[in-house]
C-alpha cells in the first residue's frame, strides 16, 4: 500500500498532559482521510506536528515513504502539505488574488507585482477543480463559504498535495457544505490527498474513506468508513454509548410567554435584518427559529434580550411590552440566554469560573450585599453550579475560563442562565463546535427545561438539531418567518426549500 | 533546581516575576550604557542608596555622619504624586481606558485646590479639607469629559485627554496669574494652616518637604483596591473592561461605567496636584511646560500591573530613579542615566510576552 503520509507511534506532550499518546495515523494516496475526536481529543496536536508547528517527542513522520524532520510550517510546505484553517487567514479589503500570492507574490521588472498573470493562474485552477472563484473580487464581499474556496486556492497555487482541512463545516450553511463535499471529490479524484479533521459523523460518512479516530489523546483505531455505521464511529470516538434521538416525550405547550409582532431590526449597515417578523412562543414548548445564516436570526434575538435597538414592532414579555427596556430589566423578568457567540458575548475569559457563574446575579443577595461583593457566597453559589452541571475544569471555581474546554464553557453557561429559572430560555447555536457528548446533555437539558414549563426559544443552524430537539420550526427567510410547523410533521426537505424561500409552509401561528 | 524551573514556568508567578525581571533588565542595560560611557556603574547604586536611604555609602568609615533621613524624607515627595498618577492611569485602564490625560487632571487638581485656599476665607480646617476635596473633583471633571464623549459619541479618550493636557496647562497658568497677588511664576504662599506642610515630618527627617499628603495617598490605595476587589461596581468595571460585550450582554451599563471610572481616575490624578501644589509647595506654579507626572503614571500603572499594590510598589521604584537625579549629577552621572532605566524597564514591561515564553520555556514546556 501507497501512504503518502505516514505518523507512526507519535507521542507529543505538553506540562501535565500527553496530547499525543503513541498516535498513529496512515494517508493513502488519493483519499479522503477523516481524523475523528472529541475536542480536546488530540487532533489539532497531531496535525500541528504534521505541519511543523510541534515537535513530536516520540514517533516518525514519514512522506512519500521518506522519512521527514519536519520543524517548521515552510517545510510542510516543501513537502506539499498545505493546511485550511478553522479561522480563516484572509486580509478583508484585498482581492482574491492578492491574498492568494500573499508571501509569493510575481513579479514583473523593477519589482512591480503582476496580478494579471497571478489572477490568470488563480483563475485556471479553479476551474480545474470546479471552485468558481472570482480573481478579482474583495474578500469583503463574498461569503464565507467562498472565503473558505480562497483559502483552499491558497493551498492549490503553492502545488499543495496534502491538504488538510481543519473543521471546514463549521462555519458553513448546509448547501455549503454539500458544495464543500463535492470539492473535496473532485481533489482526491485529481490526484490529491485530504485529512479533514472533524467530529461530524454525517460528513465523515458523506466522502471520508478512512477514519482515525483519538480519544483523549489515544489513537483507538482506524476503520473503514463504508463498514462502519455512525453510531460505531461515535462509540469509539466517546468510548460509550452515544444515542443521536434526543429522548423527549409531547410536548405541553400552555400560555404565550413572547410575542413578537411586525418586528423590524436594522443590522449594522442600517439594512433590515428582521423585516417584519410575526412570532409566538408558548411555555412547555421547544421553538426552534431555523434557516440559514445571516437571514436576520442573530438580529432577532439581540432584539429580544435588547443588546440591539428594535426600529419598530412589538416584543411582548408575558402581554408586557418591553422593546425598550433594559437588558438587565428583561434577565430580571425571566429571560436566559445563551448567546450564540459565547466568547464574545457568555464569558468574561479573563475571569475566574466563579466571576462568570455571578455574571447575571452579582448585584443581587446574597451574593452581594450593599454593593459590596460577597466572596463566600459566590464561592458556595459557584461550587454549587459546578457539582450540579458537571461541569469540569482544572481547580473548579478559581479556574481561569479561558483555560477550559468549550464544551465546559458552555456548560457553565448554560448552568449560570439555566440556575435562574428563566420563563423564557433563549438559547442560540448552544452546540456550536461542541463535541458528541457536550451536544447531547445540551439538547438534554433544553428538554428538561421545556418539561419544567419554561420556554425555550432555539436558534440553530444544524438541520439534525432542528428536528431533533424542536416541538415547532419556525423558518426565517430575509427577516421574516416564512413558515411555523411542527417539527414531527416535517423532514429535512421540506425545510431546506422553506430555508432557501422557495416554498412557503403554511403559517400555523399557533393554531 | 527542577522545583525552581517549574516555579519559574507557572503561569501563578509571573505576575510579580515579569515586572522584578523588568527591573533587573533595566537596572543591566543602565550599567552597560554606564560601562560604555567609562562610568562605574556602582556609582549609580550608590546615589540610590543614598536618595532611598538616607545612607551615604562614601562616607562609611570616614568617621562622617552616614544617615542623612533628609533623602528619605525627599524620596517620598518625589513618589507620592506618580503613585497617586499612576492610580489614575490603573483605575482607568481596569476599564479598558487609556487614560493619558493624568498629567492635565493634576493640574486641575493643583489649580483648584489653591484657588480655593486664596479665594475661600473660614477655619483653616475645613477649608484645607475642602481644598483636598475641591483638587480631586477638579481631576474628576477633568476625566470626566474624555469619559463623557467616549461613552456618548465614542470619542477616542486617547486624543480627547491629550488635548485636556494642553488645555488644563495653559488655562491654570492663564488663571495662577489672574489670581490676586500672584506674580509671573507664582501665586503668594498659602498660610500654613492651609497646606499639608508639618513641621514635625519635617523635622523627624532633617528638614526635608515631607508632607501629610501620605495620608491622601495610603486611603486612596485602600479605597482603590477596595473598589476593584471588593465591590459590584468594580467587578462590573473589570467585566467592562476585560469584555464590554459580555457586560452588555450581563446587564451592565457600559457606556455610564466607563464615564464613572474615568471620573474616579481624574479624581486620582487630581489628588496628586493637590499634594504637590499644597505639600510640596504651599504655592501655585505656573509651568512653562508638563513635568511628565501623567507619563510617569502610566509607567508606574504599567510596572504595578494595574493594580493598587502594584501602583505602590511602582511609585516607590520610579520615585528611587526621580529622587537619585539630583545625586547622580552632583556626583558625576548623567541624571539620563536613570531616564534610560526608567524607560528601559518600562520597555521590558511591554515585552512581557516575551519573557513569558522565556519562562515558560525554561520551566520545561517545550
Amino acid at each position: 500500500m501507497d501512504y503518502v503520509i505516514e505518523m507512526l507511534n507519535i507521542t507529543k506532550e505538553f506540562p501535565g498532559i500527553k496530547a499525543n499518546d503513541d498516535v498513529t495515523l496512515k494517508v493513502e494516496k488519493g483519499e479522503i482521510h477523516a481524523l475523528l475526536g472529541e475536542n480536546g481529543a488530540g487532533k489539532s496536536t497531531l496535525m500541528s506536528v504534521l505541519f511543523g508547528l510541534y515537535q513530536q517527542e516520540k514517533g516518525v513522520i514519514k512522506v512519500r515513504g521518506e522519512e521527514v524532520n519536519i520543524n517548521n510550517p515552510n517545510i510542510a510546505n516543501k513537502y506539499g502539505i498545505g493546511m485550511v484553517h478553522q479561522h480563516f487567514k484572509l486580509v478583508h479589503n484585498f482581492t482574491v488574488t492578492e491574498n492568494i500570492v500573499l508571501g509569493m507574490e510575481p513579479t514583473r521588472s523593477f519589482g512591480r507585482i503582476d496580478i494579471a498573470r497571478a489572477a490568470k493562474k488563480v483563475k485556471e485552477i479553479s476551474e480545474r477543480y470546479g471552485l468558481s472563484v472570482d480573481p478579482y473580487a474583495k474578500i469583503e464581499d463574498i461569503t464565507v463559504g467562498m472565503q473558505q474556496r480562497v483559502e483552499i486556492l491558497k493551498m492549490l497555487y503553492r502545488d499543495a498535495e496534502i491538504l488538510i482541512f481543519d473543521e471546514p463545516t463549521a462555519v458553513l450553511t448546509p448547501q455549503e457544505i454539500e458544495e464543500l463535499m463535492s470539492i473535496m471529490k473532485e481533489l482526491v479524484s485529481e490526484g490529491k490527498s485530504i485529512v479533514l479533521i472533524t467530529h461530524k459523523l454525517r460528513e465523515i460518512k458523506m466522502v471520508a474513506d478512512h477514519c482515525t479516530v483519538l480519544r483523549r489523546g489515544k489513537y483507538i483505531g482506524t476503520v473503514d468508513v463504508a463498514d462502519t455505521t455512525e453510531e460505531q464511529m461515535a462509540e469509539m470516538m466517546v468510548g460509550r454509548e452515544v444515542s443521536f434521538e434526543v429522548e423527549k416525550g409531547p410536548s405541553n405547550p400552555t400560555d404565550v410567554i413572547l410575542s413578537i409582532k411586525d418586528l423590524k431590526v436594522k443590522n449594522s449597515r442600517g439594512l433590515y435584518a428582521v423585516n417584519g417578523l410575526n412570532l409566538d412562543i408558548k411555555a412547555g414548548e421547544v421553538l426552534c427559529v431555523a434557516g440559514i445564516d445571516g437571514n436576520g436570526q442573530s438580529e432577532l434575538i439581540q432584539a429580544i434580550t435588547g443588546l440591539t435597538k428594535v426600529d419598530s414592532g412589538k416584543i411582548l414579555f408575558e402581554g408586557k411590552d418591553i422593546e425598550k427596556e433594559s437588558v438587565r430589566h428583561r434577565t430580571l423578568m425571566g429571560m436566559g440566554h445563551i448567546p450564540e457567540d459565547r466568547h464574545k458575548h457568555g464569558l468574561v475569559l479573563e475571569f475566574s469560573l466563579e466571576d462568570n457563574m455571578a455574571l447575571q446575579s452579582y448585584f443581587r443577595e446574597p451574593l452581594s450585599h450593599n454593593g459590596i461583593l460577597q466572596p463566600d457566597a459566590v464561592r458556595a453559589y459557584s461550587d454549587g453550579l459546578i457539582e450540579m452541571f458537571d461541569i469540569r475544569s482544572g481547580q473548579g471555581s478559581v479556574t481561569q475560563v479561558r483555560s477550559m474546554s468549550g464544551g465546559n464553557q458552555q456548560k457553565a453557561i448554560i448552568a449560570r442562565e439555566v440556575e435562574r429559572s428563566p420563563k423564557l430560555l433563549i438559547a442560540a447555536q448552544p452546540t456550536r463546535g461542541l463535541d458528541v457528548g457536550a451536544i447531547e446533555y445540551i439538547h438534554e437539558r433544553l428538554i428538561a427545561e421545556r418539561d419544567a414549563g419554561k420556554a425555550v426559544l432555539l436558534m440553530s443552524l444544524e438541520m439534525e438539531e432542528v428536528l431533533n430537539v424542536s416541538d415547532k420550526i419556525a423558518v426565517i427567510y430575509e427577516g421574516e418567518i416564512v413558515g411555523v410547523v411542527n417539527a414531527d410533521e416535517t423532514n429535512e426537505n421540506e425545510l431546506g426549500l422553506m430555508m432557501a424561500g422557495s416554498k412557503k409552509g403554511k403559517v400555523t401561528t399557533n393554531e | 533546581m527542577n522545583k525552581f524551573k517549574g516555579w519559574l514556568g507557572n503561569e501563578k508567578n509571573h505576575r510579580f516575576l515579569i515586572p522584578l525581571i523588568a527591573i533587573l533588565l533595566g537596572f543591566i542595560v543602565g550599567s552597560l550604557v554606564m560601562i560604555i560611557s567609562g562610568i562605574n556603574p556602582s556609582k549609580l547604586f550608590i546615589s540610590l542608596t543614598r536618595s532611598v536611604f538616607g545612607i551615604n555609602l562614601d562616607k562609611i568609615g570616614t568617621g562622617k555622619s552616614v544617615f542623612n533621613p533628609r533623602y528619605v524624607g525627599e524620596y517620598f515627595v518625589y513618589c507620592m504624586p506618580i503613585v497617586l498618577t499612576g492610580l489614575s492611569v490603573a483605575f482607568a485602564f481596569r476599564t479598558g481606558l487609556f487614560n493619558i490625560g493624568a498629567e492635565g487632571q493634576l493640574m486641575v487638581g493643583s489649580f483648584a485646590s489653591i484657588l480655593i485656599g486664596i479665594m475661600v476665607p473660614g477655619p483653616s480646617f475645613l477649608i484645607l479639607i475642602l481644598m483636598i476635596l475641591g483638587g480631586g473633583l477638579a481631576g474628576a471633571i477633568w476625566g470626566f469629559v474624555p469619559g463623557y464623549l467616549k461613552a456618548r459619541f465614542n470619542v477616542h479618550e486617547v486624543v480627547v485627554t491629550i488635548m485636556m493636557n494642553y488645555t488644563a496647562l495653559y488655562l491654570t497658568n492663564y488663571y495662577y496669574k489672574q489670581l490676586p497677588g500672584s506674580s509671573n511664576s507664582k501665586t503668594i504662599e498659602l498660610d500654613e494652616g492651609l497646606t499639608l506642610k508639618s513641621e514635625f515630618l519635617s523635622s523627624i527627617t532633617n528638614n526635608s518637604r515631607l508632607h501629610w499628603g501620605f495620608i491622601i495617598v495610603i486611603i486612596a490605595i485602600i479605597i482603590f483596591w477596595f473598589i476593584i476587589e471588593k465591590t459590584t461596581f468594580g467587578y462590573e468595571l473589570k467585566a467592562v473592561g476585560y469584555n464590554p460585550h459580555a457586560a452588555r450582554y450581563a446587564g451592565m451599563k457600559v457606556e455610564r461605567n466607563a464615564a464613572l471610572s474615568m471620573m474616579i481616575a481624574g479624581a486620582y490624578a487630581g489628588l496628586g496636584g493637590v499634594i504637590i501644589a499644597i505639600g510640596t509647595f504651599g504655592y501655585g506654579r505656573v509651568l512653562p511646560a508638563a513635568e511628565g507626572y501623567g507619563f510617569d503614571g502610566i509607567a508606574v500603572a504599567l510596572v504595578g500591573g494595574n493594580t493598587a499594590l502594584g501602583s505602590l510598589f511602582g511609585g516607590l521604584l520610579f520615585g528611587s530613579l526621580k529622587a537619585a537625579q539630583p545625586i547622580m549629577q552632583s556626583s558625576g552621572i548623567p541624571r539620563d542615566i536613570a531616564i534610560i532605566i526608567s524607560s528601559m524597564i518600562v520597555l521590558f514591561v511591554a515585552m512581557q510576552n516575551g519573557i513569558k515564553l522565556v519562562l515558560k520555556h525554561i520551566g520545561g514546556a517545550k
